[in-house]
């Protein structure tokens, strides 16, 4: 049989509904058997059990923190600064609202129980990832006063050598710079006294 | 060797005629090659596209012969390539060869794309062809990038940190998404396992089809010219372009002197500048990668630099990354942006050469702006400004500038 013939001997169907809902039927269970197929490979990409397990909550023993001092610790492989703040830091804080993006932290980038000015549960003690929220490096940490090349009345805070972003110690970012986010501050609670929790929250348990 | 030569031949030729009765390949031949017939006129500027599928071969070869030694593994990942450069025979040869190679495949496609954009090659009946050519460009950047990730040095690590970041910036799913790129909470053995799966297997299928639909598409339309004068206007009796040649034996000659430069010039960079003073291959590359130590300047390799830039011009990540993606995209539109009767610059006024010329400035100049961490943010964005205003401003000029008639016949 040629082509010709063959196309001619095409007839429009007899019961045009049933062939449209036979059309769609097939298409939409198709579809359906395509998602479902491509379902386990999309998923496949996600962090596996055991990188899950890796990302369990952290302590930290902070018993030994001087003034001033900031601790480094891996969660979910992303750096936590926990430093403990003196009185002339915390009351720096409260006055540089001017020069700050978001000074009362109003983006959503910490818990609901540390929106305050020092952006922490104990006004000391800061616990925040420190990657700049810019493109993900390491600031330098610089809690002292006094001028820097990039700031003349520096007041401490964190230096971001890759784009020049800055953030004050409670991790708020400053005007004028690439980063526009505040420092993220994790779930966290304190355990004791001396014994920090990270990964965690306060009341309703691990994330 | 009983047999007398004639007897060979003649056996080689039966073989031939039973695959040919068997196939259409001698009609692929000459379709594709003897009797594929391009404008008698290329210049130097068209070595670049045979130039790129030779580096093309470059990286598939080496790729392989690298994958025989290379381990896809956060833990041994570093040390398989060191490995490869001091104890492999020949490695150092078949590593510097691929890396190497990666840096000339921009170098050529960026000329190959330059001259496309000067003598007006993307201008119909073209289009498909530089449609299909922007996305191997991107899917190139793609493959490039994947791959510098695989050495795991300190590079690596940080240049796809900031990289995968970016897409955090999309609304809503940005955190997911950059999680689920990333396969961990963080860029980890799972990131490194999936970038070797698609560097080595899924991109470079990819890529390979969209090349040979790159060169299908422009075998359909035929070459364009330096005049932009379209050949097969003028046929002979056996409707053969007038002013064609057949790319076999004429061009295939041609380009393989064209190789031979090449060659020359790549093999003196592999051997005494495989690194290229950092610019191919950064020094902090050579350090295992280190989650914890961030190197105080991330820059990204040269052939991304011009992006790079505009992304630090803007103050905002969101807008940043859209206006990168942008600088790229926009490519895209070029054949309909330009609104010119005449395809090459030969035939356009002072103002197509101008804008090409600014466009051409405000590129490098860009690359050179994001390869230093203290660039002027004026100066980023008087560039960034140029670069979109070339393709902006497109419409405009080529619609009101005086254009010269294009000669029927192509001349010296």
């Amino acid at each position: 049989m040629s082509e010709s013939e063959s196309l001619a001997s095409i007839q429009p169907p007899e019961n045009p509904g049933r062939r449209r809902l036979l059309a769609w039927t097939t298409g939409v269970v198709g579809a359906v058997g395509v998602g479902a197929a491509v379902w386990p490979f999309v998923s496949s990409l996600q962090p596996s059990a055991r990188a899950r397990i890796v990302g369990a909550p952290v302590e930290v023993y902070i018993g030994n923190l001087e003034p001033g001092q900031l601790v480094r610790v891996q969660w979910r492989g992303a750096t936590i600064g926990v430093m403990r703040r003196t009185q002339r830091m915390l009351d720096d804080l409260e006055n540089l609202a001017d020069q700050l993006r978001d000074p009362d932290s109003s983006s959503d980038q910490q818990p609901e129980y540390v929106r305050n000015f020092h952006r922490s549960i104990r006004p000391e003690i800061l616990v925040a990832n420190i990657h700049c929220t810019h493109l993900g490096c390491i600031p330098q940490v610089l809690p002292e006063v006094g001028a820097q090349p990039f700031d003349e009345n520096w007041r401490g805070g964190f230096f971001c050598p890759c784009h020049r972003s800055t953030f004050d110690l409670a991790g708020r970012v400053y005007r004028g710079v690439p980063a526009v986010l505040n420092l993220l501050v994790p779930p966290y609670r304190f355990i004791d006294d001396d014994h920090v929790l990270i990964g965690e929250d306060p009341t309703e348990g691990a994330v | 060797m009983a047999k007398p030569a004639s007897s060979i031949n003649k056996n080689i030729h039966a073989v031939g005629q039973w695959i040919d009765e068997r196939s259409n390949i001698s009609e692929f031949w000459k379709k594709h090659l003897s009797e594929y017939y391009a404008p008698k006129n290329f210049n130097l500027w068209y070595f670049f596209g045979s130039l790129s599928l030779l580096v093309l071969v470059n990286q598939l070869v080496t790729g392989i012969f690298l994958t025989m030694h290379y381990k896809p593994d956060a833990e041994l990942a570093f040390a398989s390539v060191e490995y490869i450069m001091r104890d492999v025979e020949w490695g150092w040869l078949i590593r510097y060869m691929h890396s190497t190679g990666a840096s000339l495949f921009f170098v050529v496609v960026y000329l190959h794309m330059f001259r496309a954009l000067m003598y007006g090659s993307y201008a119909k009946p073209r289009e498909l062809v530089w449609i299909l050519g922007v996305t191997i460009y991107l899917v190139l950047m793609a493959e490039s990038f994947m791959g510098y990730v695989l050495p795991w040095g300190q590079m690596s690590y940080w240049g796809a940190q900031v990289i995968i970041s970016l897409f955090g910036a999309v609304p809503w799913i940005g955190d997911g998404l950059v999680e689920w790129i990333r396969g961990d909470y963080m860029i980890a053995d799972a990131t490194l396992n999936r970038f070797f799966a698609l560097h080595v297997v899924a991109l470079p299928l990819v890529l390979l089809l969209l090349v040979v639909l790159h060169l299908a598409a422009l075998h359909e339309v035929g070459s364009n010219n330096p005049q932009g004068i379209d050949i097969k206007a003028k046929k002979d009796a056996q409707g053969r372009p007038l002013d064609g040649i057949p790319f076999h034996p004429y061009y295939t000659v041609k380009d393989i002197f064209g190789a031979g430069f090449f060659l020359i010039i790549a093999a003196f960079i592999i051997f005494f500048l495989p690194e290229f003073g950092g610019y191919f291959l950064k020094a902090d590359n050579f350090i295992e990668a280190d989650p914890l130590v961030t190197p105080d300047h991330i820059p990204p390799v040269w052939y991304f630099t011009p992006f790079y830039a505009i992304l630090q011009a803007v103050p905002d990540k969101l807008m940043g990354v859209i206006l990168m993606g942008a600088a790229v995209m926009i490519l895209y539109l070029v054949p309909w942006l330009d609104r010119s009767p005449v395809r090459s610059l030969r035939y356009r006024s002072w103002m197509s050469k101008l804008a090409l010329a600014i466009f051409a400035i405000s590129f490098i100049r860009l690359g050179m702006l994001g390869l230093s961490q203290d660039s002027s943010t004026f100066e980023l964005r008087l560039w960034t400004f140029l670069y979109f205003a070339f393709f902006i401003l497109m419409p405009l000029w080529t619609s009101f500038e005086r254009t010269q008639p294009v000669p029927e016949r192509v001349t010296k």
